[in-house]
Order: structure tokens, then C-alpha cells, then sequence
């Protein structure tokens, strides 16, 4: 999806983030969607995603509405995620979060034999998405490709801000917010980890990529 | 986006939140506020904070004793204590900002939500983008930057003379008063998004020079303009946007794949 096209950082800085994502075309292959796309999320859950999110429910991070003034103390990282695939009541996007293209291949794989015949979409470093496809015996039918930011880039935060913020390309990970987490982290108030979980949170499709975000808030801790 | 000022008790979790930076304490009231005119809607805060339901007066006793102290409480950093976030009542042309910036909104024009646009992401279902064409997204306000569609009416317009066709299902096309030259409906040039995209095609042939105008237009707007350009590939699973891409000195090593295993029913093509 365009929301993940965007992501920004260096090529080698993509290696544990492939977003593979399924929606049906509107008008066109829509109308019985929803229980494919369930079955492209219980596919996914074969191969050890990351996360996996429902584009109009959430992913497995997400906000709580009736928080107790324990979660200060005990909180719950993520909902089940057959929670998230039995969301899907409606024609939406269903997306997936891998971090080893092993992962990524095997999910291929079992798509193609699925044969669901709604449009699968890798979000990713292109070269490799085309390595896994022909490993897969897939061949690539179109390719979107991202020239990056332009314009008055000084309007930009820091390059570790942006690695997160970017992670949700609708723009709900705010840069004032991924810069806190930064600075708390480094702080020593909050561990990568618990701050790469708050930030996923605020992505309702489920698309953001804790992992990576956790190892970018490691490296910003000591300034790499 | 308001916030409930019986509500609210300063502490000021919400302020890093917003994407545009346009909830703030005030030090008058010192209760949160929000600039409604850089607000655009979005509903980050509303939505992605989570929420207890503690009673305010309560809230503001132990933390105004805490401060007294000079002991810094350090809660969750994404939690609103007393659900003091509310939403308003929208109406037109305010009404653009959240179709645009809050992604479970789908558009009217399109039925798709996000940014109400399918793109290359169903290429190979709706055939948008053909081998021999690029097709652009052109996106402005992102990242986390926000866009006023006047800025986006310069691109526009600077784009609508060019060999491209714009995309009609579009959010951005839908609020065009002339597709002809580009011109965007007057009532809403000052509205505020998060962001917004514009498709348009051409031929590979014309894409460097619609790449040139971007690059010219782009450092004249008070946003960032994120370019994204696709194509359907041959047979083989090749293409030759890519090569005139890196002629053209682009970084290309990121984007999205079609696997191509959608189709249309058998209803649909007959």
C-alpha cells in the first residue's frame, strides 16, 4: 500500500522489514473479499510475522479504550492474532509484517497455491521482492517504485526520527512522538523494545514494524 | 479535534501526539488546546491514545502534590488519564481535512479509504498502468509535513499542461473545478491535510519530463512532495521504468511489488 511505500532509510537498513499486503479491487473482485483476505492473514500466521493488521480494525498493536491505572505498571503488548484475522467483516486491506525473506518466500509459496485471486502487493526492497517472487515461481506483474522526498527538506526531522515516523506512512506516528520515544529510550526511562510498542500502536493497519523499530531505537540510544 | 477542558488535566501526553504539532497547553487555562487551524483531523490523538476514565479533579490533586514535591509521575506516554479528546461536529469544506488525514475514512469519490486510492496496488485486476506507461503517485504532506491544497493546486497546474492524463479515481482529481488546467475548487484551497496524493499517467517516453516539473514545482511549496512512479512489467517480470529511473539519477531500491495473482471474475470480463 502507499503507506509503506515511503519508509525511509538505507537500503541495508530494510533487511528484517517485508510487508506483503492483500486487497480486492473495488467494483471489480470485491464482493466475496472478506474471507479471503481472513485466509491470506491465517497463511501469514504460518510464517512468524512480525505483525499483522486489518486496515480498518488495527493490527496486533493497538490503543485500548478502558485502560486500568495498573497498565502504568503491567500493560498488554498485543492482541491475539486471530483476533485480528476475525476482524475482517468488510471489503479492506489485510497486511502482514515479515522479517526474514525465508519467511517471506514460504508465505509466497502458499499464496500462489491459495490462488485467492485478489491483488498481493510486497512492500520492500524491489530486488529482493523480486528474488523471493522467482524463488516462489512468481512473476512480478507491476512494480511501484519510491523516488523519495523532495522539496524544502529542511521542513524534515533527524534521520532516526524519520526511520521510525515513517514506518506508518498515513502519518500517525508523529515525528514530536517517535522523538520522545527516542529521547526516553536514551534517557534510560523506557527499554527499545517497550518504545517500539507504543509507536506501533498509533498505525491502525497494522503495517508498522516493531522489530526494526526496536533495533533503529538501539542505535539512536548510542548515537549511531 | 477538541479537548474537553472540564476534562483535561495538563499532562500534556497528548502534545507530542499530534502529527502536525498543533495541541499545545495553554498557560492561561493550563489545560490542552488545539490550534484548529493547523488541525487537520487526522485523529491520531483521538483514536491512538489509549484511555482511562480516572476522575479529573482526582488526577489534578496527586499530580499538582507531585509537583509540589518536585516529583516527576512517569506514566504511560499514550494515554489520555480522563478521556478528555473529542471530536466536533465537521462540516464543508473543514469536512476535507479528516477525509484526507484519517485513514479508516474512506473517500466518497472512491469508497476506498487511507488516501481513497487503489493505485498499481490492483494493476493487475483494473489494469491502470500498462507495459510502456508510468504511472505517478505524487504525494504531498508526507511525511508528517501536512499540505493546503493551494499548494497542491501550484502542482497542478504546472502539471496539467504536460502529455499526462489524471487519474479520475482520485480524491485530489474529484476536487478539480478544471482538470483542463489543473484549478482546484476555491472553497477548499485553504484547507489543511496530512496529506494527499495526485495520480496521473504519461509514457515512459514524457516521464523524465513530468520527473523535471515535480523536481521544479516541489522546493516552491510549504511541504514535501513524496514521488512515487510504477509500471506493469513484461512476461519475463522485467520492466524498463527501472533503468530510466537510475538514468534520470534516482536511488532506486525501494517500492512495491504486484504479484499479479488477482483477477476479475468471470462476470466482470464478460
Amino acid at each position: 500500500m502507499t503507506n509503506t511505500l515511503h519508509r525511509f532509510g538505507a537500503p541495508e537498513t530494510f533487511q528484517d522489514d517485508y510487508i506483503v499486503f492483500a486487497m480486492a479491487a473495488r467494483g471489480i473482485n470485491d464482493q466475496d473479499a472478506p474471507p479471503k483476505l481472513q485466509e491470506f492473514l491465517r497463511l501469514a500466521l504460518k510464517h512468524h510475522p512480525i505483525n499483522v493488521g486489518n486496515a480498518l480494525k488495527g493490527g496486533i498493536y493497538r490503543a485500548s479504550q478502558n485502560l486500568t491505572p495498573l497498565a502504568h505498571w503491567h500493560r498488554r503488548d498485543a492482541v491475539d492474532p486471530e483476533e485480528v484475522v476475525k476482524s475482517i467483516d468488510a471489503c479492506t486491506t489485510a497486511a502482514a509484517v515479515f522479517g526474514r525473506p525465508a519467511d517471506l518466500e514460504a508465505f509466497l509459496v502458499d499464496l500462489r497455491k491459495a490462488d485467492l485471486g485478489i491483488s498481493i502487493n510486497i512492500s520492500s526492497l524491489t530486488e529482493e521482492a523480486r528474488v523471493c517472487c522467482k524463488r516462489a515461481r512468481i512473476t512480478r506483474h507491476s512494480v511501484g517504485y519510491s523516488l523519495g522526498f523532495h522539496g524544502d527538506l529542511n521542513l524534515l526531522p533527524d534521520r532516526h526520527v524519520l526511520e521510525l515516523s515513517t514506518m506508518c506512512g498515513h502519518g500517525m506516528v508523529s515525528h514530536n512522538f517517535a522523538k520522545k520515544m527516542i529521547d526516553l529510550v536514551k534517557e534510560g526511562r523506557r527499554q527499545p523494545k517497550q518504545a517500539a510498542t507504543c509507536l506501533a500502536r498509533f498505525c491502525t493497519c497494522g503495517v508498522f514494524n516493531p522489530v526494526r523499530a526496536e533495533r533503529m531505537l538501539e542505535e539512536a540510544r548510542v548515537g549511531k | 479535534m477538541q479537548v474537553d477542558q472540564r476534562k483535561c488535566v495538563a499532562c500534556s501526553n497528548c502534545v507530542p501526539i499530534c502529527p502536525m504539532g498543533a495541541i499545545y497547553i495553554d498557560p492561561a487555562m493550563n489545560r490542552a488546546t488545539v490550534n484548529e487551524d493547523e488541525c487537520v483531523e487526522c485523529f491520531a490523538c483521538y483514536r491512538g491514545m489509549s484511555k482511562e476514565h480516572l476522575n479529573p479533579t482526582l488526577v489534578r490533586t496527586i499530580r499538582g502534590f507531585l509537583k509540589l514535591l518536585r516529583i516527576r509521575f512517569d506514566p504511560e506516554p499514550d494515554v489520555c488519564p480522563t478521556d478528555a479528546l473529542t471530536e466536533q461536529q465537521l462540516t464543508w469544506p473543514r469536512i476535507v481535512r479528516r477525509a484526507f488525514s484519517d485513514p479508516l475514512v474512506p473517500h466518497e469519490s472512491t469508497g476506498v479509504h487511507g488516501r481513497g486510492t487503489e493505485e498499481v496496488k490492483t494493476n493487475d485486476v483494473t489494469g491502470r498502468v500498462n507495459e510502456g506507461e508510468a504511472g505517478f503517485t505524487i504525494e504531498f504532506g508526507r511525511p508528517g509535513v501536512g499540505v493546503r491544497f493551494r499548494d497542491i493546486q501550484k502542482m497542478t497546474m504546472a502539471l496539467a499542461p504536460l502529455p499526462i492524463t489524471f487519474e479520475k479515481k482520485n480524491p485530489v482529481f474529484t476536487l478539480m473545478s478544471d482538470p483542463a488546467t489543473g484549478a482546484i475548487r476555491e472553497a477548499i484551497l485553504n484547507e489543511k491535510v496530512l496529506s494527499a496524493i495526485l495520480e496521473l499517467k504519461t509514457t515512459l517516453e514524457h516521464t523524465a519530463q513530468v520527473l523535471r516539473v515535480v523536481e521544479e514545482v516541489a522546493p516552491t511549496l510549504d511541504t514535501i512532495v513524496s514521488i512515487g512512479v510504477a509500471t506493469r512489467c513484461d512476461a519475463q517480470g522485467d520492466n524498463l521504468l527501472e533503468p530510466l529511473l537510475k538514468h534520470e539519477g534516482y536511488a532506486v531500491y525501494r517500492g512495491k511489488t504486484n504479484l499479479g495473482l488477482g483477477r476479475r471474475p468471470a462476470s466482470a470480463t464478460a
